[in-house]
């Protein structure tokens, strides 16, 4: 009888559904799991009481329903799948007593989200319990509503929440606004449905009410403008006494937080009047007495005052305020930033962010406060400064903010250095008015965190380097001397080789010296010694050994003393397990062995990079705001389209072309060529002009002049014997065999590529539109264009038309040697197609200085006598000696400006 | 709003997880594996806010538990200290000075008195009392039906006799 009993009790005791009391078996499941030694022997556990699990659930035993739901919830916990159950949570619910409905709901809330399917299965029994009796099976399906529903339930089930929210129990009130909520943020079509509920939920004296309900007005507000200018009307006046009671009201323990009233409803309230106020001066002028009264009488040695401060100061700052009021903030502002609790510093720093936008002077004047929180030892805090600093940063503080940055850069937490880096990398290149000190900076960037530094920025620095000449010898010094003593840093390592490999000899000759800088000696091999240890010290990176390659490679040709040398290094990658490298060890080889006589053509400097498209290029794809304006002056807008050169891809990138414009090169041409004429000039010069086809304003419009040009082009072959004489003044013999083979060769070339070198011209007018029309009617103004480059020596021509005779043009060319060697005997000769005439003026010397100081120029009058139909085309021939030695180089300028 | 919360123990073993915003089951351990990294390894002075993939993640230690709340940026941060007080406050009245193990083994009860506190990631009630006097009211109603069915097997055990 006994034994019955226990079995009865042991029974009664399951079906009593207290599963969570003590000695029931949730309780053992819980202990057993936390008694497990390993990892294991927790998953034996668990997959054994699954197993056991789903047993009862195949069974379909109600009795043990609830307390197998209460173990899984567990092991949901834990991490393990629990998906079976699903439906089990959805059995619990459709149950009729409050017990298996609670646990029910529960399970659901943490076993499902709102994408599974299941849920829609239980729509029907929110529904139903949504319009139960009880109050608590109505909250338990609201909170679920709330927590986990989807757009779709949202829908069905809205009418039952706008109803419940005028049900008279505060509890379900409450529980139905904040479902609105969920409601309204996944169907936000419904938000008018509940805008005057909510103002209504407003006069409510209970605070858990009135809390939802802001909340729901809050979100009403976002989700929709019609919401938004309803409650700007008719709940404004409720918001401001809510919170003048709130915060007069003299001591509630029920709502006490540390001796202040109800902050989580102060909160609230402020928030919607920022959200109200904010564009609107009446609601703000509304708010400002209550808002100054918050501000000035909320205790702050707590946190729950400082978090009504905070809220409060937000609200200042988003609503029209006074400028009384904003003071207030500002003040409120600076005692926080002050405060020793990191948690306020925190705020302080959160809140400047935003106050920048209202008051940029207030928040400067806390600038050395917020660059104290830099070095801060709180990650957190240093973010939030370091992205204030970044906003702070302005033409006028940039450097001495750069500095203390940089500094700090030495010491920074190894975590914080990436943050850190890219953020000075952003403001050197955003700011920089000058090319030498962004160069610097970036340089001592490298230095300190050369690891840090993405790869864009690496490339952009290139680009500016590549653009700017004169700073070029200074850059290969500075970052050899950085090499030496940061060699670990991968960036500067990579972009350090690439400097000394395009412009080793200036590294080498102290080329292009600055002012007040320090020489360096540094001797050919030196060079490559720098180069060899970075390859052995980063061969893991694949990048830098194939950057290191090449310029090994390079300097070989600069240095034929260390080309040898460079042989060997190279041929060691032969076998490296890289492709990469190793295909570019053994392709480097063989040019150095025996491709002599085409390697320093092969290897001449890398072209200017085009820094307009590059910059472009990089803003698309970072959405990086730098300025163009600020890091390419000499960059004028459209420049984009012109394309590098189409027969010579080395020459005449825009930035070269603007540059010698301004120099103010055209304007001086037409007096040296009058002046050092010979008698032969001035004939041809009268002749030119009196052929002329009387004002002709523009020529770029070449179909139209067409037909004026073809009558005009008979008187003008009177000067052709002119000019025919007067080139063997300067050709040699040879160039009349050049000339002989020039006309066939053009002939052909002419045909086949007309529509290649219009297309490209008209490109360049394209892009300099604005300074063609601007030239004025009279003359037209040809940019200048770089005729022929190589390693050595640059040539570029300037244009100018005679006023008189549009099919005359006066081209100014200027020959610079880019060599540390002088040239001597230096003789240039062209030769043009036998549609041209061409005249050569006597060269201003035969001696071109080394290294770009000063240069020899020469005037060269030519005549194209089919204009419009023929474009220009050259082939030119410079002769000239190093030390004795003969050199010569020869080449075709094709990229004439269209028109001439 | 508050997009989900957090009870991590010192130890990295989640305690309670309560997600108002959606997660996918390998998002949550994903989430729960990076928050654990990033808060258990701060020193007791920092502040306690941490910044992560765009949100703030407010969080407060008490004993060996870390209570933890995902907020958006614009959030505050200093009331959700408040919330995650008042949060352990209830829990401590109702436990009667908590500990982890109460947590443990009644951890459906903290769910309770949470879903009394937060509805779709916002406060629902800014009185203890009220949280604590509507638990109370429902855990009556699970009593009231257990003695209702104890007293069915009562029933049954004298017509057993």
């Amino acid at each position: 009888m006994d034994t019955v009993e226990k079995i009865v009790e042991d029974f009664a005791s399951d079906i009593a559904m207290s599963p969570f009391s003590s000695g029931t078996r949730l309780r053992d499941m819980i202990r057993a799991i936390r008694a497990c030694k390993t990892a294991a022997e927790e998953r034996a556990v668990v997959r054994r009481e699954c197993a056991a699990i789903r047993t009862a659930i195949s069974e379909n035993e109600p009795e043990l329903r609830h307390r197998n739901m209460a173990k899984l919830m567990f092991i949901h916990m834990l991490g393990y799948p629990t998906h079976f159950a699903q439906m089990e949570c959805l059995k619990l619910i459709a149950a009729a007593g409050y017990p298996e409905k609670r646990v029910g709901y529960l399970g659901l809330m943490l076993l499902l989200d709102e994408r599974q399917e299941v849920l829609m299965l239980v729509t029907n029994s929110l529904k139903q319990d949504l319009n139960h009796p009880n109050q608590f099976i109505v909250g338990l399906a609201l909170c679920a509503l709330g927590n986990i529903c989807s757009a779709e339930m949202a829908r069905d089930l809205s009418p039952e929440v706008e109803r419940l929210m005028r049900s008279r129990e505060v509890n379900t009130k409450k529980k139905a606004a904040l479902c609105s909520i969920r409601i309204v943020r996944k169907v936000p079509d419904l938000a008018e449905n509940f805008m005057a509920l909510a103002a209504s939920l407003l006069k409510e004296k209970h605070h858990g009410v009135l809390i939802s309900a802001i909340q729901l007005c809050t979100e009403l507000c976002k989700a929709s403008k019609d919401a938004l200018e309803y409650l700007r009307k008719n709940c404004i006046e409720g918001l401001v006494r809510i919170l003048r009671d709130v915060s007069n009201s003299s001591y509630a323990p029920e709502y006490d937080v540390s001796g202040i009233a109800d902050p989580f409803l102060h909160i609230r309230v402020l928030k919607l009047m920022r959200i109200l106020g904010q564009g609107d001066a009446d609601c703000s002028e509304y708010m400002n007495d209550i808002l100054a009264q918050v501000a000035t009488k909320t205790e702050s040695n707590k946190n729950a005052g400082n978090a009504i401060l905070y809220e409060c100061v937000q609200t200042i700052m988003g609503i029209e305020a006074t400028s009384g009021l904003r003071v207030l903030a500002i003040n409120i502002l600076g005692r926080f930033l002050s405060n020793r609790d990191n948690n306020i510093r925190y705020v302080a720093l959160n809140m400047l962010m935003r106050a920048i936008a209202v008051d940029v002077l207030a928040v400067q004047r806390h600038r050395t406060t917020i660059l104290e929180c830099v070095k801060d030892a709180d990650a957190s805090i240093r973010k939030r400064a370091l992205e204030l600093v970044f906003l702070l940063v302005n033409d006028t503080n940039v450097e001495p903010l750069t500095k203390e940055l940089i500094d700090y850069l030495s010491i920074a937490d190894p975590d914080f250095k990436g943050d850190l880096t890219a953020k000075i990398c952003s403001i050197v290149e955003k700011f920089s008015q000058e090319k030498l000190w962004y160069l610097d900076q970036m340089i001592k960037v490298l230095s300190l965190a050369g690891n840090h530094v993405k790869d864009d920025v690496c490339h952009a620095l290139i680009v500016v380097l590549s653009n700017a000449s004169e700073l070029q010898g200074y850059s290969v010094r500075s970052l050899y001397k950085a090499l030496q003593a940061y060699g670990k840093q991968g960036s500067l390592v990579r972009v350090a080789v690439w400097c000394i490999g395009e412009y080793g000899e200036m590294l080498v000759n102290n080329v292009g010296m600055l002012d007040g800088e320090e020489p360096v000696t540094v001797t050919e091999s030196g060079a490559v010694d720098a180069v060899e240890i970075a390859l052995n010290c980063h061969s893991a990176d694949a990048t830098t050994g194939a950057m290191c390659l090449v310029a090994l490679l390079k300097l070989s040709s600069r240095f034929p003393s260390t080309s040898e040398r460079v042989k060997q290094i190279v041929a060691r990658n032969k076998e490296n397990v890289v492709l990469e490298l190793q295909q570019r060890s053994i392709e480097f080889s063989s040019i150095i062995q025996r491709h002599q006589s085409i390697r320093s053509s092969l290897l001449e400097r890398m072209p200017v990079l085009d820094e307009a498209s590059y910059l472009v290029k990089r803003a698309t794809a970072t959405q990086a705001t730098i300025s163009a304006d600020k890091l390419a002056p000499t960059v004028a807008p459209g420049g984009l389209k012109l394309p590098n050169g189409v027969a010579k891809p080395t020459s005449a990138p825009l930035a070269d072309l603007l540059d010698l414009s301004s120099d103010g090169a055209p304007a001086s041409t037409t007096t040296s060529t009058t002046t050092s004429n010979g008698f032969l000039q001035d004939l041809l010069g009268i002749g030119g002009v009196s052929t002329a086809t009387t004002g002709v304003p523009s020529i770029a419009s070449t179909d139209i002049l067409m037909d004026l040009l073809s009558i005009g082009s008979s008187p003008s072959q009177n000067g052709t014997p002119g000019q025919a004489e007067s080139k063997p003044v300067h050709a040699v013999p040879e160039a009349i065999d050049l000339l002989g083979s020039l006309s066939s060769t053009t002939s052909v070339s002419a045909e086949t590529k007309p529509t290649h070198l219009v297309s490209q011209d008209m490109d360049l007018l394209d892009g300099l539109s604005s300074s063609t029309s601007v030239s004025g009617l009279e003359k037209t103004v040809h940019p200048s264009i770089t005729a022929f480059q190589s390693a050595t020596l640059k040539i570029t021509f300037d244009f100018k038309r005679q006023p008189g005779n549009p099919r005359e043009t006066t081209i100014h060319a200027t020959f610079t040697n880019l060599t540390s060697s002088t040239y001597t005997d230096f003789i240039f000769q062209a030769a043009v197609p036998k549609f041209i005439q061409l005249k050569l003026d006597p060269a201003s010397g035969n001696t071109v200085p080394a290294n770009g100081n000063g240069s020899v120029t020469q005037g060269l009058n030519v005549t194209n006598n089919q204009q419009g139909q023929k474009p220009l085309a050259m082939r030119i021939r410079m002769s000239y000696k190093v030390n004795g030695e003969d050199r010569l180089e020869q080449g075709q300028v094709s990229n004439f400006p269209s028109g001439l | 709003m508050i997009n989900f919360v957090l009870l991590i123990s010192r130890q990295g073993k989640v305690r309670l997880t309560k997600w108002y915003s959606p997660y996918t089951q390998k998002e949550r351990t994903k989430v729960i594996r990076e928050l654990s990294g990033l808060i258990l390894t701060r020193g007791p002075k920092l502040c306690n806010f941490v910044e992560w993939r765009g949100y703030k993640v407010v969080y407060r230690r008490y004993a060996s538990l870390y209570f933890c709340m995902c907020i958006d940026a614009d959030d505050n941060e200093l009331e959700v200290l408040e919330i995650i007080h008042h949060f352990v406050e209830i829990l401590d009245r109702y436990f009667g000075s908590v500990c982890e193990l109460d947590l443990i083994f009644n951890f459906h009860k903290a769910y309770y008195i949470l879903d009394e506190i937060l509805i779709a990631g916002e406060l629902q009630e800014s009185s203890k009392k009220n949280v604590a006097r509507l638990i109370a009211a429902q855990d009556s109603l699970v009593e009231a039906a257990k003695e209702e069915a104890s007293s069915i097997s009562n029933i049954i055990a004298q017509a057993t006799k």
